[in-house]
């Protein structure tokens, strides 16, 4: 079966205004590829090119060489985003619009007929619980309430791939909580989830298999529990291993 | 078609949601009405005056809005960082800039529209005069003038990195084409070569919003325009608009976003 998501030797330069100094790479050569049905955790400490990935994979970044691919089309074209959905790590919404008006917006984007978006809507505003406060401009939500209409918006298409930066950042426990228990719903609905975290326990909990760059490099790539038994620890100090980190003490 | 005007209605309800520009129409609204209504002298003619004042305000208004508007669209959407959950859609930055585009022109059209109307009541009452396609001809030279406008400072945004930098270079360039585009062929001539050659290839080179502006015609009830010279504007000005969008978007197309 084809890959939904497949990275070949994608590398990323960003050049200084200065042409004296070396380009920064931050991906070298990165080979990826996820399957149908798979939670993929991605980690990384930070600057490793996690977000960079993302970036290009979501047509941000032009990659300097390589390719990504989603459902076998090149992220350059828009099209191969028709049938993801992207949660970024801060809340990033039109704050004069309501919840509603922000939905409706994006559903248009996504060219969802006018009932079957207002059906959508429905549902969505019900599953992140924010039906009550529907026609209220988004400037006045909590930062919680705000990261719950990031999830709304990532799924107005019903994705069959869902990225997700960092989605559990900066979120209380309850917010933690109800991100990972919609996570699992999406799985348990045959989804395919690719999420950069920091939060280890989360991505153990959660994953299928995880991938570790350090340096724009994917150093390890596996199932959680393939690892952990190779390992015979927990993926915290598995992480720390890799990118060569002394733990004292 | 449907992504443009999706984000084009984005642009419309930030637009009369925004205080500053909800202000500034109505501050125009009530002083041409304040002005239109007002009697000074007894003096019969003044009206022509005050009608010239009206005119005035709104080329004013409606250059603050379009400038102040498309000034801030493409870099609040990224200074914001809305542009990143909207690229992650399947939108293309063409798609984009058109949108923002079209909504920052309608929003323009729609005052228009208002300020004219409350210019043609406020006269009609005093003069018993309703000269409909004058106003008709003046409004749509100015949203042509307008759309121009749009373009351009929707490309100056992709150029300087402050959208205060940019409007203030659009206002000066815009007030500059306003006042001088139509000497600029006559200074050309008095000039030695090469200089003149450099003056005559500005003239040719800027769109000429001061064709645009026919408040005489209003003002002095001149006759109508010809509708082929309407017609010869209005492609003038959209070679221009889509000269500015194509500039943008080669400018933006490749433009680098991280998140």
């Amino acid at each position: 079966m084809d890959p939904i998501l497949r990275i070949e030797n994608l590398r990323v330069e960003f050049r200084s205004g200065n042409l004296r100094h070396n380009p920064k790479v931050a991906l070298k050569g990165l080979n990826l590829a996820v399957q149908a049905g798979e939670i993929f955790g991605f980690i990384g400490p930070n600057g490793a090119g996690k977000t960079t990935t993302i970036n290009v994979l979501l047509g941000f970044v032009n990659p300097t060489a390589g390719n990504a691919y989603l459902f076998g089309v090149n992220v350059r074209e828009p099209i191969a985003r028709q049938r993801i959905g992207y949660l970024p790590e801060l809340t990033y919404y039109y704050k004069f619009l309501t919840v509603e008006e922000l939905l409706r917006f994006y559903a248009r984007i996504f060219g969802i007929p006018r009932r079957e978006a207002d059906k959508r809507i429905d549902q969505l505003l019900r599953l992140v619980e924010l039906e009550a406060v529907r026609n209220r401009p988004i400037k006045t939500y909590s930062k919680g309430m705000q990261q719950r209409v990031g999830l709304a918006q990532a799924l107005i298409n019903n994705p069959e791939l869902l990225i997700l930066d960092e989605p559990t950042s900066g979120l209380d426990p309850i917010g933690r909580m109800k991100v990972r228990e919609i996570i699992q719903r999406l799985k348990n609905e045959g989804k395919t989830v690719f999420f950069s975290s920091h939060e280890l326990g989360e991505v153990e909990t959660v994953c299928d298999r995880v991938g570790i760059l350090h340096e724009g490099e994917l150093c390890m790539i596996g199932r959680v529990s393939d690892l952990k038994a190779q390992f015979q620890t927990d993926l915290e100090r598995i992480f720390l291993k890799i990118i060569g980190y002394q733990v004292h003490g | 078609m449907n992504k443009v005007v999706a984000l084009a209605g984005v642009v419309i309800k930030e637009l009369y949601r925004r205080k500053d520009v909800y202000v500034l129409f109505v501050l125009t609204a009530l002083i041409t009405l304040v002005i239109g209504s007002a009697k000074f002298f007894n003096d019969p003619k003044i009206v022509r005056y005050l009608v010239e004042i009206c005119l005035l305000l709104i080329w004013v208004s409606a250059i603050v809005i379009a400038v102040g508007t498309a000034a801030r669209q493409i870099p609040a959407e990224c200074e914001n960082r809305t542009i990143f959950p909207l690229l992650a859609k399947p939108v293309t930055r063409g798609q984009v800039i058109v949108g923002k585009f079209l909504g920052c022109w309608l929003a323009c059209g729609i005052t228009l529209v208002a300020f004219y109307l409350f210019l043609a009541i406020v006269r009609g009452s005093r003069e018993q005069y309703w000269p409909l396609l004058h106003y008709f001809q003046a409004l749509w030279l100015q949203w042509m003038c307008l759309g121009v406008i749009v373009a351009m400072v929707l490309f100056g945004s992709l150029i300087f990195s402050a959208p205060s930098a940019n409007a203030t270079i659009c206002v000066i360039v815009i007030v500059g084409i306003l006042l001088l585009g139509r000497h600029l062929n006559v200074v050309a001539f008095r000039q030695p070569k090469p200089l003149d050659l450099i003056v005559y290839s500005i003239y040719f080179f800027i769109p000429h919003l001061e064709w645009y502006d026919v408040r005489d015609m209003l003002v002095h009830d001149q006759p109508l325009i010809n509708w082929l010279a309407i017609l010869g504007a209005t492609i003038y000005a959209a070679v221009y608009t889509a000269t500015f969008l194509l500039l943008a978007w080669l400018r933006f197309r490749r433009k680098p976003l991280n998140a």
